[in-house]
Order: structure tokens, then C-alpha cells, then sequence
């Protein structure tokens, strides 16, 4: 069955209707956790390091922390948020009463982890530039990677969902998955200065390195043609994730 | 022809859910499907909305293949399912607003038609107020609420009234008269064979996945019982005393100490009751025979037997 805009559309607009409701709960703890990273490893680490990757380290930290801020935005709306809404509000079943079907579902879903993860993504841009760490107008650049880093671990975040029989599984999701992406992504320290060989091409495997890669070529106003690896990496990964998760929703819902 | 189930059966892995149904629901009735709980009712409700593929067979509705046109086939119809889903910080008002959009209604005529509901369902005392705030009365009238925001031809209920006080069952069986008699058709199980005998004009009972008996609530009653029955406590020594006189032993049913006996003529059973127990008296309840004696009777289950 064919995906209906309108009907994803329809999805999305349930989560924002309530998102309207908690926003202003929502948006302040979310502006404040990569603001604590900045400041703490930025501000306070970064004084016993002179320089990182040619910057001064909060300039260096800044770009990766963009992502990682889209990354979380994303990730929990697809987890936890989705499971709650498939199994235990049973919200689905009820759309599929509708004309609504599985993939419109994922299409709706998706979206709104997008939307939120670019909410997050563009705070901390905010707070970056306001705290002159953006430089302009290169920086600007790096605005489209958010919501495409937030439709990459969207995708990755809800395969997994769809996948797992229990939500305490979640847990290894976070502690295994997304916490050693957040420490190995060329987030702290430039990953190819520390890897060497094979690694350096196990490393490519790694979700965001490829979303930190292309803010951070954002930030140095330094665009160069292996970059379109890393986007192609983004939209593909994606795509492929996107394909499993509306055949996985499929069987979840329709029996 | 609103549904047609034809040689329909729905296997999860061993366990054969539906068996070679065939149902018929015409135009403009109240159609009710009974059975104990597993007998294959929300199954069946189920494939007929879209959201289980039958194993074999086919289901049509509105005259069109359920399984190649089931936005078309959703557009026009309604369901309420048996458990409530609501989004509980939202008002009831808001809650018809997010589920209308899901049938693609635009905002002016939608604002519109939740009026109209909130005065249908009786709702607009509270049409503001959290929906966890609410009684579950209250959220049940919102669950029926929200499968009518698209006006639907054919109205779904499984279980509509499970659980609640008697009070909101009698204004939820007025409403769903109201709408047939408006024109929609309406498909609903129960458990409840008072329900089904007062809202019904057709209803088949299943068993095991299939359709045991159907047809109008009170020809059933005539073509499987007695038109009276007559309800004792009675040892099963003392209902052989009982029943002994009869050339033909009468239908009986026997729950615990308490038997039902289905008679066209009491009178002489009742006398030779007395009989036995002179001087004393015991307690007998004489009273027409109802759907409860026939699904009993058919499908030999008691609440404690279902699985």
C-alpha cells in the first residue's frame, strides 16, 4: 500500500497538537543538556587544551554537539515515545481505523522526529552563535544537517523499535548504541588523528560521525567533494531503515 | 448487502480463530455477534475493518474487497474499539479535532460536525475538560463520539458496553437506535444477551470460530426453547424426581444447583414442584424464555468454562 501525505501529515499533526500542550516544560531542559556539555568540557576541560583540530577545543567541540543535540531530539520520540503510542496507548490500532495505514504511520512519525529533533538541533545553534562559537555566515550551512541528522537516527531509533519485543531492551539501545556514538564520533577529539588502518574504515560505520563530519565542514567553511560520502551515507542509511521500519510497522499492526 | 463474510477462516499459527464463517449484514439493521470471550467475535470485526487478512475467504464491504480498497472501505465506516483510546490530556473536544483529521475532514467542516457530536453523545457538559478527568462514562460516550466524526455508514462497536453502570448503558442504547434509525447499519458483539435482544434485529452466535445459530432474537428463541422457563434450586436427585412424570424430558439447563427447565405449559410442573415440597415451599421463578437461555443452551459455556 502506497504512502498517502496527507494521512503521515495527519499523524504528524497528533504529536504536535500535543507537543502544543508541553512544550514550554520540554523545550527548557532541552536547550540546557548540550549547553552543560559546552560549558563543562568546553569551558572548564578545554582550558588545559591548547588547541584541537587547528581550533581552540569549545570551537572544535561545538559542531559535533549541534548533532548530538539533533540526535537526541530524534531518538527519544522514536523510542520510547513510539513504543508508549504503539503498545501501551494502543493510538495505532485506533488510527487504523481510519483510512490511516502502517506506512503513513511511520511517514507521520518520522516527521514529528524530525520536526522535534530540529527544535533541539536549533536551540543549540542559537546558543552557539549567540556565544559567538558559530562562525557566520559558513555556520549557517550546518541548519540543513539537523533535520537530516534527525531523519538518520529517526530512521536507525525506530528500526530498532519496530524490532525489539520488549521496551527494557531500550536501555542497551542507549548505553551501547547512542552513549559510545556520542564518545567515538569525532565529537571530543578528531577520530582520524586517534584511529589508524582498518579502524579508520571500521569507523565509517558509525552513524553520526558522517552528520559531524558535514556541520563541522560547515563551521570551517571548508566544503570539499568526500562530503557528498557522508551525505549519501545520511540519506541512504535512512532510506534502506525507513524501508525495514514500514515493513516491520506492517506486521506489528496488521495481523 | 453493507458485509459479506464468505468462507472466511483466520489461523494465528495452531490456533484456528475463524472457521469457514459466512455472515451477511444488510443494509440499515443492528447486527450483533455473541459468543464467549475467544469464540472469534473481534476477529471476525477485525477482518471486516482491515486490520486482519482472513487465511482464506473473502471479505467484502460496501460491496468492495476489503483487502485491495481499505482506505476506501474505512472512509465510510466507523469503529469503536473494545478497549477506549483516547489522548488523555487532550478535551473531549480536542480529542474529535485529532481523530477527525485522521479521516482528511477539513477544520471548518470538522469544527462543525464535532458540535454536532458533542450534542449527540451528550457531551458538551464536558466537551473542555481533561479527558482523564472524566468518568469512564463519560470516556466511553467519547470512544462511540469519535467513530462518528466521519459520518460513518456502517458503525463497529466491540463491546460497547462492557463494564459500565447501567445508566450510561441505556443512554448508549438509545444513541445507537438513534443512529440506525438515522440510517446507519451496525455491526456489534456483546456478551450481554440483553443487550442483544433489546438493540439487535439479527444476531448470530459463534462458537469456536463459528456461526452456530442466527437469526432474529425471538425467532431463536422459539426455534431452540421453550417459550417459558421456569428457574429452580434443585438437587439433581430431586430434579429426576421432578422431570420423571414427562413422556418427553423438557430441555433443561443446569448451572451449578440452579436449573432452568424451557416449557411451553408450567402449570403442571409447577404443581408437581409443590407437590414434592409440601409443606414448605421453595423459591421458583417462572418467566419468558430470553437469548441468555438459547446462547447457554447452544453453546453450553458458562463465563467459568470460556478461556
Amino acid at each position: 500500500m502506497s504512502l498517502s501525505a496527507r494521512h503521515a501529515l495527519a499523524v504528524w499533526r497528533r504529536d504536535a497538537t500535543m507537543y502544543r500542550r508541553t512544550w514550554r516544560w520540554n523545550i527548557l531542559p532541552n536547550f540546557f543538556e548540550p549547553v552543560l556539555y559546552l560549558v563543562s568540557i568546553g569551558v572548564g576541560l578545554g582550558a588545559y587544551i591548547t588547541t584541537m583540530g587547528g581550533a581552540s577545543y569549545i570551537e572544535f567541540l561545538t559542531p559535533g554537539l549541534v548533532c548530538v543535540a539533533a540526535m537526541n531530539g530524534a531518538s527519544f520520540e522514536v523510542t520510547y515515545n513510539v513504543w508508549v503510542r504503539m503498545k501501551n496507548e494502543k493510538i495505532y490500532d485506533a488510527m487504523l481505523t481510519t483510512p490511516i495505514q502502517p506506512v503513513d504511520v511511520v511517514a507521520g512519525e518520522v516527521l514529528w522526529a524530525v520536526t522535534r529533533s530540529s527544535v533541539y538541533g536549533m536551540c543549540f545553534f542559537l546558543v552557539a552563535a549567540l556565544a559567538g562559537l558559530a562562525p557566520m555566515p559558513q555556520a549557517l550551512w550546518a541548519l540543513p544537517v539537523v533535520p537530516l541528522t534527525g531523519l538518520l537516527f529517526a530512521s536507525v531509533g525506530l528500526a530498532f523499535t519496530l524490532r525489539i519485543p520488549q521496551m527494557e531492551l531500550f536501555s542497551f539501545y542507549y548505553t551501547l548504541f547512542l552513549t559510545p556514538l556520542f564518545l567515538f564520533s569525532s565529537v571530543f577529539f578528531p577520530l582520524e588523528e586517534r584511529l589508524s588502518g582498518p579502524w579508520l574504515w571500521f569507523a565509517e560505520v558509525l552513524p553520526l560521525l558522517h552528520p559531524v563530519r558535514l556541520v563541522r565542514a560547515a563551521f570551517d567553511g571548508a566544503p570539499s567533494i568526500g562530503l557528498l560520502w557522508d551525505l549519501a551515507y545520511v540519506l541512504g542509511l535512512s532510506a534502506a531503515l525507513l524501508a525495514y521500519a514500514a515493513h516491520r510497522m506492517r506486521r506489528r499492526l496488521i495481523q | 448487502m453493507i458485509v459479506e463474510v464468505s468462507g472466511v477462516s483466520k489461523r494465528f499459527g495452531a490456533r484456528l480463530a475463524v472457521d469457514d464463517l459466512t455472515l451477511d449484514v444488510p443494509q440499515g439493521v443492528c447486527f450483533g455477534l455473541l459468543g464467549p470471550n475467544g469464540a472469534g467475535k473481534t476477529t471476525t470485526l477485525r477482518m471486516i475493518y482491515g486490520v486482519a487478512r482472513p487465511t482464506r475467504g473473502h471479505v467484502r464491504v460496501f460491496g468492495m474487497d476489503v483487502s485491495r480498497n481499505v482506505r476506501a472501505v474505512r472512509q465510510r465506516l466507523g469503529v469503536t474499539l473494545q478497549h477506549n483510546v483516547l489522548v488523555e490530556p487532550l478535551s473531549p473536544r480536542e480529542n474529535l479535532m485529532v481523530f477527525g483529521r485522521y479521516h482528511l475532514l477539513g477544520e471548518a467542516e470538522l469544527a462543525q460536525r464535532v458540535e454536532e457530536i458533542l450534542d449527540f453523545m451528550e457531551l458538551r457538559s464536558h466537551a473542555d475538560a481533561p479527558v482523564s478527568t472524566l468518568s469512564g462514562g463519560y470516556q466511553r460516550r467519547l470512544a462511540v463520539a469519535l467513530s462518528l466524526v466521519n459520518r460513518p455508514d456502517l458503525l463497529i462497536l466491540d463491546e460497547p458496553t462492557t463494564g459500565l453502570d447501567p445508566g450510561v448503558r441505556l443512554a448508549l442504547w438509545s444513541r445507537v437506535r438513534e443512529l440506525r434509525r438515522n440510517g446507519a447499519t451496525i455491526l456489534l458483539t456483546t456478551h450481554y444477551m440483553d443487550e442483544a435482544q433489546r438493540l439487535c434485529d439479527h444476531v448470530a452466535i459463534m462458537s469456536d470460530g463459528k456461526v452456530i445459530a442466527q437469526g432474529a432474537p425471538q425467532d431463536l428463541i422459539l426455534r431452540y426453547l421453550a417459550r417459558e422457563t421456569v428457574e429452580i434450586e434443585a438437587t439433581p436427585e430431586e430434579e429426576y424426581a421432578l422431570l420423571r412424570q414427562f413422556d418427553e424430558v423438557p430441555q433443561l439447563y443446569r448451572a451449578g444447583n440452579r436449573t432452568m427447565i424451557y416449557l411451553d405449559q408450567p402449570e403442571r410442573f409447577l404443581d408437581r414442584v409443590r407437590d414434592l415440597d409440601r409443606p414448605d415451599w421453595r423459591t421458583v421463578i417462572v418467566r419468558p424464555t430470553n437469548l441468555e437461555d438459547v446462547f447457554l443452551t447452544l453453546t453450553g459455556a458458562t463465563l467459568e468454562d470460556s478461556p
